[in-house]
């Protein structure tokens, strides 16, 4: 098992290493850099203002560089500067990480939670009636968009019904623990019901494969009750290939947020890294993407580490 | 029993999330709604508009141009000018003429920690603005000013050493006392990084307005709040608080859901088109205003191209389109139509030169004339049966930059001139296509500029962006005219003000007259406020409606 741990620890410090060289060279191929529309909206911007500026942001400089001089500093723990926060990254990035992980930690134990119970119930009788209802409930979830899922929760409890505040992280001098709850409850909902689909849909076909097994009609013939058969020795082999997609949804959670933050204006990680590469902001950009890098080998990580534990004959 | 206790825990845990509606802010707190975040709340670094808006409440500039566009002093006592004596012409030893400005500070002016604003942060502002190392990029630079003589606490004459008709016109003083140690760092960058406005934005001593920033939360809002040092008039709100919310769909849901009071039209919110649907649906739930600003929406044309080469040509494509019916469709005439880029509220705008006539038989004859004839598919061609196609690119995603380009192209094709679209996201436009103009017909976009500020940037053969100066001017059209270089060196210098619109005049003559571009509006700023808020007037110009929020009041 340390050996397993040790090997994978290895590949995912190579892996980051390849990621943040893939990502600055592609940052870097996007076209202008970060003062160009600065100059086309104020032309009070001389030439000498914009090369000054240039000097002094690095941007001057050839791209290899600027990647060697940030790898050699993000090596002895500085990930530099933000050109675009005014401020140092692990300043910018502590905070959005936080946002990010209540939103995410919240949404996605509510939706692991619902889709667990929405799929082995729809499993339990393929075809039937709780079956069409979760399907269609799951094939809603999966085809609505956020965006106006979104719109349609701030229309609706903010605006029609004036039950939770339409954006933000909390009320100015209402700092309350209820009062950050009432501001996530929109953001959390909104995209635990985008991912409740895709979830219940996994679990359920994954479940009603699991139920045809021979073991299940062993363990109904040994004169189990329904409820054991099913949580018992269903549940936790159907769970592999679900662990698997929930694993990677975990990663991407931490990227990918982007439309719910913006909509519910919770400074969270997914806008973070798409304002930085939008603007070039190449130390944040890097950093952001490699947080959810770590992320997502990370929770492979702990998939593979659950895989030994559902099932004993997985040797690591 | 515990069933019961458990409904009950349940049901308060409900109430508590869902069951008491947000308390309503008390009219002592404004909560404005815009959709970008401050990059920084130095006053003299990276000069967004949305970080100028933001501090606007909090630090205020030596002087400002007010309402009526006129100069104004915001922290000195009177404007010095050549005619009261503030200002006086001096001979330099190199023969040329130089400018010496007495600005004298208002002596209840205070820092929001107790300190007095006093000529030693003129002075520090003026060396660290007049340090190439410091970054700064504000609109007045410091370095204008070679020399500084402090006559005592509270007053010091600077000393230009040109005449510059922008003499008395100085951006906000740093607080000597908190921001020497954050300057004292020897690298390029390393103020830029050091600087307590950036680190610690909410530190006593920062501000001097009417407002001093006492919430920070990055990506999310800003919160402003009554400085106590403050010797103006006392404020009508407690707290102002600049909430970001990106998308501006939401930004409309939060101002109807009353999470934000209102939608600005100075800073970056709500788009003219979704303040004018807002009013259809809620006439009567907010007031809503539309300023004409200088903000100046226009198309340049590429000369090289051996279409537009001919001065009939680009007169026919403006002669084509009709502006004002353009903008009273899709903006029920909020926008004034330009006749270059000079705004009609500008003092040196030339009321001679009008907008062209919408006059499809004349650019029908101007074509002809070049030797172009409608083809049997409607669209013009030459001798050599070139069809007159010309590529038209705006900033891809823009809706109503996309949606007046449809209108465009379909008058044109009217007039038997094709246009291509092109469109590029704003980053490839502005970074390579108009940097290294090598767009091949029309672009279209806009740019601001200063109450009185030159065409040097967008019109001196100087400032043609090229590899020299390191892609820097934005002088997208490459105009390099020896007369319009000179009319703008003369205009920057030129004191008299009759002597001055004489050149202005000139200037706007010579450029409509070229047609090298497509004046289109000037945009205007649409305001979203609560029908409650009174005192809040719109400039229209570069200095923002906060510098006067001292004014603002709820009734």
């Amino acid at each position: 098992m340390t050996a397993f741990i040790l090997s994978r620890t290895w590949q995912a410090a190579l892996v980051l290493l390849v990621m943040s060289f893939v990502i600055y060279s592609l940052i870097g191929l996007m076209p202008g850099d970060p003062l160009d529309i600065m100059i086309a909206s104020n032309p009070g911007a001389t030439p000498e203002v914009v090369a000054r500026l240039r000097a002094i942001y690095g941007l001057d400089q050839p791209i290899l560089y600027r990647y060697a001089h940030w790898l050699l500093a993000a090596m002895q723990g500085d990930l530099g500067f933000s050109r675009t926060h005014s401020q140092p990254v692990l300043v910018v990035l502590i905070p959005a990480l936080w946002t990010t992980c209540k939103l995410m930690l919240l949404s996605f134990v509510v939706s692991v939670a619902l889709s667990m119970v929405l799929g082995i119930w729809a499993a339990l009788k393929p075809g039937g009636v709780v079956d069409g209802v979760v399907s269609l409930f799951a094939f809603a979830g999966i085809s609505v968009p956020v965006f106006w899922l979104a719109l349609m929760m701030i229309l609706l409890f903010a605006v029609k019904l004036h039950l939770l505040p339409a954006s933000g992280l909390s009320d100015v001098g209402n700092e309350s623990f209820g009062d950050y709850a009432r501001h996530l409850v929109m953001p959390v909902v909104t995209l635990a019901l985008s991912s409740i689909g895709g979830f219940t849909r996994f679990v359920r076909a994954s479940m009603i494969e699991t139920l045809r097994m021979d073991h299940i009609r062993t363990a109904r013939a040994k004169g189990n009750a329904e409820g054991r058969v099913v949580l018992i020795h269903g549940l936790r082999n159907a769970m592999i290939p679900v662990v698997t997609v929930i694993a990677l949804s975990f990663g991407s959670l931490f990227s990918g947020a982007l439309v719910t933050e913006t909509m519910f204006a919770q400074p969270g990680m997914g806008k973070m890294i798409f304002d930085s590469i939008l603007s070039n902001d190449f130390n944040l950009a890097l950093s952001g993407l490699l947080f959810a890098t770590i992320v997502t080998l990370f929770s492979n990580l702990l998939a593979d580490l659950a895989y030994g534990w559902l099932d004993p004959r997985i040797k690591l | 029993m515990n069933i019961r206790i458990a409904a009950a825990s349940l049901a308060l845990i409900a109430g508590g999330l869902l069951g008491v509606p947000q308390a309503a802010l008390a009219k002592d707190d404004l909560v404005i709604g815009v959709a970008q975040f401050p990059p920084s709340l130095n006053p003299n670094i990276d000069p967004t508009v949305i970080k100028s808006y933001t501090l606007d409440f909090a630090i205020r500039p030596m002087t400002a141009f007010d309402k009526d566009w006129k100069l104004t002093c915001l922290l000195c006592t009177t404007l010095p000018t050549i005619e009261n004596g503030g200002a006086k012409f001096e001979d330099l030893p190199d023969g040329k003429k130089g400018i010496a400005v007495t600005f004298t500070l208002r002596p209840d002016l205070k820092w929001n920690d107790g300190t007095p604003v006093t000529t030693k942060d003129l002075v520090f502002t003026w060396k660290l603005g007049a340090d190439p190392k410091s970054g700064f990029s504000n609109n007045n630079p410091w370095d204008r000013a070679k020399k500084i003589d402090v006559v005592d606490d509270h007053t010091a004459t600077l000393h230009l050493d040109h005449v510059d008709v922008a003499y008395n016109q100085w951006d906000q003083l740093l607080p000597a006392h908190i921001e020497a140690k954050a300057a004292e760092g020897a690298a390029a960058g390393d103020y830029l990084k050091a600087t307590v406005y950036n680190r610690a934005p909410t530190t006593p001593g920062l501000y001097n307005g009417p407002f001093m920033v006492t919430g920070y939360e990055s990506g999310s809002r800003v919160v402003l709040e009554q400085n106590p040092y403050w010797a103006g008039p006392k404020p009508g709100f407690k707290r102002i608080i600049i909430k970001t919310i990106e998308n501006t769909a939401a930004l409309s849901a939060n101002l109807l859901s009353g999470d934000i009071d209102m939608a600005p039209g100075d800073a970056p919110a709500l788009t003219i088109d979704q303040v004018i649907a807002l009013r259809s649906q809620q006439p009567d739930k907010f007031a809503y205003l539309f300023k004409p600003s200088l903000t100046y929406e226009h198309i340049d044309l590429k000369i090289e191209n051996p279409i537009l080469s001919d001065v009939r040509v680009r007169r026919a494509l403006i002669a084509a389109i009709d502006r004002e019916t353009l903008v009273k469709r899709l903006f029920e005439g909020m926008q004034p139509v330009a006749a270059t880029w000079v705004n009609p509220l500008n003092a040196f705008y030339a009321p001679d030169v009008t907008v062209a006539k919408f006059d499809p038989a004349h650019a029908k004859a101007l074509l002809a004339e070049v030797g172009w004839k409608p083809g049997s598919d409607g669209i013009c061609r030459n001798g050599a049966g070139e069809k007159l196609s010309l590529e038209f690119a705006t900033t891809a995603g823009n809706k109503l930059r996309e949606l007046q380009e449809q209108v465009l192209q379909s008058q044109w094709k009217t007039a038997c001139i094709e246009t291509v679209i092109k469109n590029e996201p704003a980053r490839t436009l502005f970074g390579e296509t108009t940097k290294k103009r090598t767009y091949t017909g029309l672009v279209m976009y806009a740019w601001s500029s200063a109450v009185t500020e030159s065409p040097r940037k967008t019109l001196h053969s100087t400032q043609i962006p090229n590899a020299a100066n390191n892609y820097g001017g934005a002088n997208y059209i490459g105009l390099a005219d020896p007369q319009m270089d000179a009319w703008i060196a003369t205009a920057e210098s030129e004191l008299d003000p009759a002597k001055a619109r004489v050149i202005w005049a000139d200037m706007q003559k010579s450029y409509a007259d070229q047609a090298r571009v497509i004046p289109l509006f000037f945009r205007a700023e649409p305001y979203v406020l609560p029908k409650w808020l009174k005192g809040l007037t719109p400039t229209g110009h570069g200095d923002y409606s906060p510098l006067w929020a001292e004014n603002w009041r709820s009734e």
